[in-house]
């Protein structure tokens, strides 16, 4: 066996046995499913409080249309004043009291309807009144101007444009939320992946120099091997974790909801994708790509599986980068923002930028910067991507990052001779050209 | 065996080495020796290859250093370390798979060695359930484990009890005895004196003595002898050796009571017409030539190169 490949099984079994390891990747779905059945299982017991409210109608025009419904009962009372009225419903301890008076003018109403209660009401509660008196105060003011109110409701009707490309292909707004579902869920992931298992290479980078076994290592196999066998070993044991992860949550989710009889929801579908396609592969003959990148859901999965992989090792490596300059996981706090920075730009381009002109300047730009890319071209590939621009920035991710592998190995020769010494930037610099 | 040609090496401003040039001969034991910030890792570091010199190139058997070496060259670093949470036999067999062996080898070396040392027990323990001192010797098995022909050793018996350094003294000594050509840096002159047959003394990035450790002993001998006599009359032989031959008195431990002092051998004598002449005096208990230890000549040289700076 080659020497990153014994490094890699090295990082990974040292991963997957580690006490801490194991623990969070069956604790964690275990606390995630539990968390979430109870807040679902809480809430739906607030739910059922049921919620009597008293009107006190005095225009006798609304107190009719005012039915019993799941979770609110309503009760008319008649022949009292307001005074009255308000005592009764406090001493009931009911929700509140809805009080419409007596008026002249029916437009007087829009300021002359109260409703009493202990606290503040809840907003549902209150939309669902509002959207009862509204209507027929409405209704009523159509008829007193000598209108036919059910004629005119009756003219109402929606317009709603066929959406179609040019090439035919009919598309629709649900479609495009779907694509930006589909983008943003994508980015999301990404941005998980790097943040929990970016840390644990940054960690294990360190080990050697933590535990001084540094220069025994150092003085068999190249720091640049070292690094790659750090980076493919976490993943590998980050990709077990995962998919342990999620097949834990879909088992375990399943039998709370049997259980509870509450939906637990879960992103299943969508993570065994993840895990399955991260183990392929992704080296295909370009012919078969290019037939295949006909099909555009094809696209899209091939462009995912090849930027989340590409994405991810780029940071990967960046924190790898980060191990190698620093002699302990104290000194790495000043590297962190630089790390995240770009991160969240590509969010905020994706989010704001690329639904607003997903082939606009700003977004084409992004989506070429291989530190946004990743994010930033899964989000537009659904709108519609030309092959050459989506080829043209998974060669430049791919190609930054072996260029800061190259980088980080150099650093991490030089910063053994450095013991106990916290580098700044400059310094790095200057360790280049040793 | 191994031979650097004019080493330098620099950090920023700082001159590490200074045109450094050693011939380590073959089957050797040799002494890497100077003060603390000599310059004696970083050179251990460019033969490892772990830094590149500036310039000036290291021959390994004749053949420029190439990356392929590595494992050919065994090597325990000053600073050392274990992986911590791994156990000892994983962790010795990955070691000595990135050295190149076989995994079947490098058992079958470990488990010679670890029934060598009496440790075969260690082989289910994590390094961190280890003292110190237990894991120095693990420390040693990992760096001899492929059978290197060029062993370098920085500072090889720190950490270790008298019991254990004794210990792995024979085992380096038994390697060179198997044709392993020994490299170690030391501060610990008396290792120096019992083990090695070549030195270099460093100072200040630069070589300041080379060779042979007899030769320069020869070198450095004086023509100083110590005798310890024991007379009848003590005042007349200290008298007859004042006169005589101008000794100086001086004082070192002995069972006897005697006089004792340093005669410089006049010019035309022998030791042997000394003594005899010496033996008239009473009996002799002590007529032994100073020769300088390693140590007085380690600090004598080092004395005399920063006063010629």
């Amino acid at each position: 066996m080659n020497h990153l490949g014994l490094i890699l099984v090295r990082e990974y079994l040292n991963k997957i046995r580690n006490k801490s390891f194991i623990i969070m990747t069956f604790m964690s779905p275990l606390l995630m499913v539990g968390v979430i059945s109870l807040v679902t299982y809480l809430s739906s017991l607030n739910n059922d409080n049921e919620r009597h409210i008293k009107i006190l109608d005095e225009s006798g025009y609304f107190g009719h249309l005012f039915e019993d419904q799941d979770q609110i009962t309503f009760e008319l009372l008649q022949a009292m004043d307001l005074d009255q009225a308000k005592g009764i419903t406090q001493a009931a301890q009911d929700y509140g009291l809805l009080y419409i008076p007596k008026v002249n003018e029916i437009s007087d109403l829009s300021r002359e309807i109260y409703f009493f209660s202990e606290d503040s009401p809840s907003l549902g509660v209150m939309t669902q009144i509002e959207r009862i008196v509204q209507r027929q105060a409405n209704a009523l003011a159509i008829n007193q101007a000598g209108m036919d109110a059910q004629a005119i409701r009756n003219l109402y009707f929606e317009v709603r444009p066929q959406l179609e490309t040019f090439k035919g292909q009919e598309t629709s707004k649900l479609g495009s939320g779907l694509k930006l579902i589909f983008g943003g869920a994508a980015g999301y992931l990404l941005f998980m992946f790097i943040i929990i298992y970016g840390n644990m290479i940054m960690r294990s980078v360190i080990e050697e120099k933590t535990s001084r076994i540094i220069e025994v290592i150092i003085s068999s196999v190249k720091p640049a091997e070292l690094l790659l066998g750090k980076i493919f070993g976490t993943t590998l044991a980050g990709i077990t974790q995962f998919a342990i992860w999620v097949i834990l949550v879909g088992v375990l989710g399943t039998v709370m909801s049997q259980v509870l009889g509450v939906e637990v929801p879960t992103g299943t579908d969508v993570a065994v994708q993840q895990s399955a396609a991260l183990a392929q592969s992704n080296e295909l003959p370009a012919q078969i790509l290019t037939e295949i990148f006909q099909l555009p859901m094809t696209n899209l999965v091939v462009m995912f599986f090849l930027f989340f992989i590409g994405g991810y090792l780029l940071y990967a490596s960046l924190y790898a980068a980060i191990g190698a300059a620093v002699d302990s996981e104290t000194d790495t706090q000043q590297f962190m923002i630089p790390i995240i920075m770009p991160l969240i730009i590509a969010v905020y381009v994706g989010v704001f930028t690329v639904i607003e002109d997903p082939h606009g300047t700003v977004s084409q730009v992004f989506s070429f910067i291989p530190l946004t890319s990743p994010v930033v071209m899964l989000m537009r590939i659904p709108f519609g991507v030309p092959l050459w621009e989506q080829i043209v920035s998974v060669v430049l991710l791919f190609t930054t990052f072996i260029i800061t592998v190259w980088f980080a190995a150099k650093i991490y020769r030089v910063g053994i001779l450095m013991y106990g010494k916290k580098p700044s930037y400059k310094e790095l610099l200057k360790w280049l050209k040793y | 065996m191994l031979e650097a040609h004019s080493i330098s090496k620099s950090f920023g401003s700082f001159k590490a080495l200074q045109e450094v040039s050693l011939v380590v001969p073959k089957q050797s034991v040799f002494g890497l020796l100077g003060p603390n910030g000599a310059g004696k890792t970083t050179l251990i570091r460019i033969i490892n290859q772990i830094t590149m010199p500036d310039s000036g190139h290291v021959l390994l058997d004749g053949v420029p250093l190439k990356p392929d070496h590595i494992r050919f060259i065994g090597y325990l670093p000053e600073e050392r370390g274990l992986y911590k949470s791994m156990k000892v036999g994983e962790q010795a067999i990955y070691l000595a798979q990135l050295k190149g062996l076989s995994k079947s080898d490098a058992k079958a070396q470990i488990k010679y060695w670890f029934d060598r040392l009496e440790i075969g027990h260690w082989w289910d323990k994590k390094v961190q359930e280890l003292s110190k001192g237990m894991a120095q010797k693990i420390q040693f098995v990992v760096t001899v484990l492929h059978r290197p022909k060029l062993l370098i050793f920085d500072e090889p018996f720190s950490g270790f009890d008298p019991i254990n350094a004794q210990l792995i003294r024979e085992e380096i000594m038994n390697l060179r005895d198997q044709g392993a050509t020994v490299i170690f840096s030391t501060h610990r002159m008396e290792s120096v004196e019992e083990m090695c047959d070549h030195i270099a003394l460093m100072n200040k990035s630069k070589k300041i003595l080379d060779g042979n450790l007899l030769d320069i002993k020869r070198a450095y001998q004086s023509k100083i002898f110590r005798v310890g006599i024991k007379s009848e009359d003590k005042a007349l032989a200290w008298q007859t050796l004042e006169d005589s031959f101008g000794a100086t008195p001086m004082v070192f431990k002995s069972i006897h009571d005697e006089v004792q002092c340093h005669v410089q051998l006049p010019d035309q004598m022998t030791p042997n017409d000394l003594f005899m002449q010496l033996s008239q005096l009473g009996q002799i208990n002590h007529f032994v030539q100073e020769v300088p230890t390693a140590n007085d000549i380690f600090i004598q040289s080092i004395h005399q190169n920063e006063a010629s700076l």
